[in-house]
């Protein structure tokens, strides 16, 4: 036995090491925060005369008025789902090449960084603006809008499936390698198989995102149901915008059910 | 065939890796043809680099490389696909393609004789088909053709492994930790199966094994390498405590096995110690 008394405390080792640096840190944060708390000016005068202008606004949605711009709605609805599935099919064709190009063990480092370079444009832009730039090319209308979301599912699913087969077990691919199967056989063999699940998810993923996107490009000018809603907003006709978004909360919750029954059943 | 004409043989093989770690330092070897050769040697000696350097999924630094005729070792890229088609390659954790089937794993062992669109639409010529099934009875694996590789037990997954590499066709195996891990019965059966076939095909293997008395249990010759060198090569009866000292260092090579009384006993002992190793890797 030790002759020293073993100690009988313990405590988990602080992440930063220096003790002046962490409280120092800790403290400007918390100085940091309660100055930008003060700097935001909340006019209390002015929230309080909104309140009632508030309630008048929600009480205009009500009832949802679904009969009225029926027509509008339903060309509206068409064109928005044409335009979501549309972007999507092409959009995940497109990413596949770009995203196997951009998996840094799979290709050769100018491929690489050139796949990677058409995701960092794809990602650094926000729908709207893509949209705004592409109305000013090809006019209003739903071909900007297709443009739009494709050229986003392009940025969004070939980085996530690039990652992917960044993590996948090495092993089984290189087992394949090893059979002497060509570059091909060895994608269709040993990665394909391993990232099919996830890519099968993805997808459903951005049909699910392309169609609230089109909801919001379409104010912007792009077509579908957006511009119905814009319309709607800007005639003041509140219970027919109501009705506007009741079903895209439906087709949203119903894409999300459907896709999470489909990801489950592919594992 | 033969002594005379082996099937594989290294000369002067040296791998240094880019991190500056000599993995294999002017290894020569040779396996004539239906010769089971164990690898053994501390973790980092250079077994699994050694096998990998024969196919070449791991460059060599200098020396060659024959398989048979063939210097592997000079190949360019497109010989080296149809010379991978005659080097099978067994791994430690099975690496099959696990959402695959059982068939479309051994298939996959055919890749290198047919052209991507075949192999795409799983159009495998008959005889290809033919002999899979039969591997796949040899390794006692008929029911489960149809199974996806992720649903069948570790022993039966390693059945798998054997049948893909013997789809190869090929003329030697490298066979990289089989055993590590499967639990000590199943250990044994694996190892005894792919001896026996090597004997019924007339096949080369290099066994790379940590696992030094099942080793001895079944392989003909016995190869140790220590920090990249050969430091031993014969029969298994010659691994003695100086022998185990010279490959993996100072260590009571005497105590383990003759704790206690009876020979049964002692493998008892063996298996116990086994299955808590593979618990914990």
């Amino acid at each position: 036995m030790s002759t020293t008394p073993l100690p009988l405390y313990w405590r988990p080792p602080p992440l930063i090491a220096n003790a002046r640096l962490r409280w120092c840190l800790i403290g400007g944060a918390g100085v940091y925060l309660v100055l930008a708390f003060a700097s935001l000016e909340v006019n209390w005068q002015r929230v309080l005369e909104g309140l009632p202008r508030a309630v008048r606004l929600v009480a205009a949605f009500f009832p949802p008025d679904f009969t009225s711009r029926q027509a509008d709605i339903i060309e509206g609805m068409i064109e928005s789902l044409t335009m979501t599935v549309t972007s999507t099919v092409a959009g995940v064709l497109i990413s596949v090449p770009i995203g196997i190009g951009a998996a840094r063990n799979v290709a050769p480092l100018p491929v690489y960084l050139a796949c990677r370079g058409i995701i960092a444009v794809s990602r650094s832009f926000q729908e709207i603006i893509i949209a705004i730039v592409l109305v000013a090319l090809v006019g209003f209308g739903p071909l900007a809008g297709f443009l739009t979301l494709s050229f986003a599912t392009i940025g969004f699913l070939s980085k996530l499936l690039a990652e992917d087969i960044e993590d996948i077990d090495p092993s089984p691919a290189e087992a394949v390698r090893a059979t002497g199967a060509s570059w091909l056989q060895w994608l269709n063999y040993g990665i394909q198989p391993q990232v099919m699940p996830r890519l099968i998810g993805l997808g459903l993923y951005r049909l699910d995102i392309n169609f609230r996107e089109s909801a919001v490009i379409g104010i912007v000018g792009a077509g579908g149901i957006g511009a119905t809603l814009n319309t709607a907003i800007d005639r003041y006709e509140f219970d027919s915008a109501a009705a506007i978004l009741v079903l895209i909360i439906v087709i949203v919750m119903a894409a999300e059910y459907i896709s999470s029954w489909i990801r489950g059943r592919v594992q | 065939m033969g002594a005379a004409h082996p099937t594989l043989r290294l000369e002067q093989v040296v791998k240094r890796y880019a991190t500056g770690d000599l993995a294999l330092d002017k290894v020569d070897l040779q396996v004539p043809a239906g010769q089971v050769m164990a690898l053994i040697g501390p973790s980092g000696a250079g077994k699994s680099t050694l096998i990998r350097c024969v196919n070449r999924l791991v460059e060599p630094s200098s020396g060659r490389i024959f398989l048979g005729d063939t210097e592997l070792s000079a190949l360019s890229r497109r010989e080296l696909r149809r010379a991978r088609r005659r080097m099978g390659m067994i791994f430690q954790e099975f690496a099959l393609v696990e959402r695959l089937t059982v068939m479309e794993n051994v298939l996959s062992g055919y890749l290198g004789h047919v052209g991507f669109w075949r192999s795409y639409f799983r159009r495998f010529p008959r005889a290809a088909v033919a002999q899979a099934f039969a591997t796949l009875e040899r390794v006692g694996l008929s029911e489960h053709v149809d199974k996806r590789a992720d649903a069948l037990s570790g022993g039966q997954r390693q059945r798998v492994g054997i049948a893909r590499a013997l789809q190869q066709n090929p003329q030697i195996l490298l066979v990289d930790e089989p055993t590590a891990s499967l639990d000590p019965k199943t250990s044994r059966q694996i190892l005894r199966l792919i001896c026996e076939i090597c004997t019924e095909r007339n096949l080369a293997a290099i066994i790379n094994i940590h696992d030094v008395q099942l080793a001895q249990l079944f392989v003909q010759r016995v190869v140790g390498l220590r920090a990249g060198r050969v430091v031993f090569d014969g029969s298994p009866d010659e691994l003695d405590a100086a022998v185990l000292t010279r490959i993996y260092g100072e260590e009571d090579w005497t105590a383990a096995p003759r704790r206690r009384g009876g020979r049964e006993e002692d493998e008892d002992t063996l298996d116990v110690d086994e299955e808590r190793l593979a618990g914990m890797t």
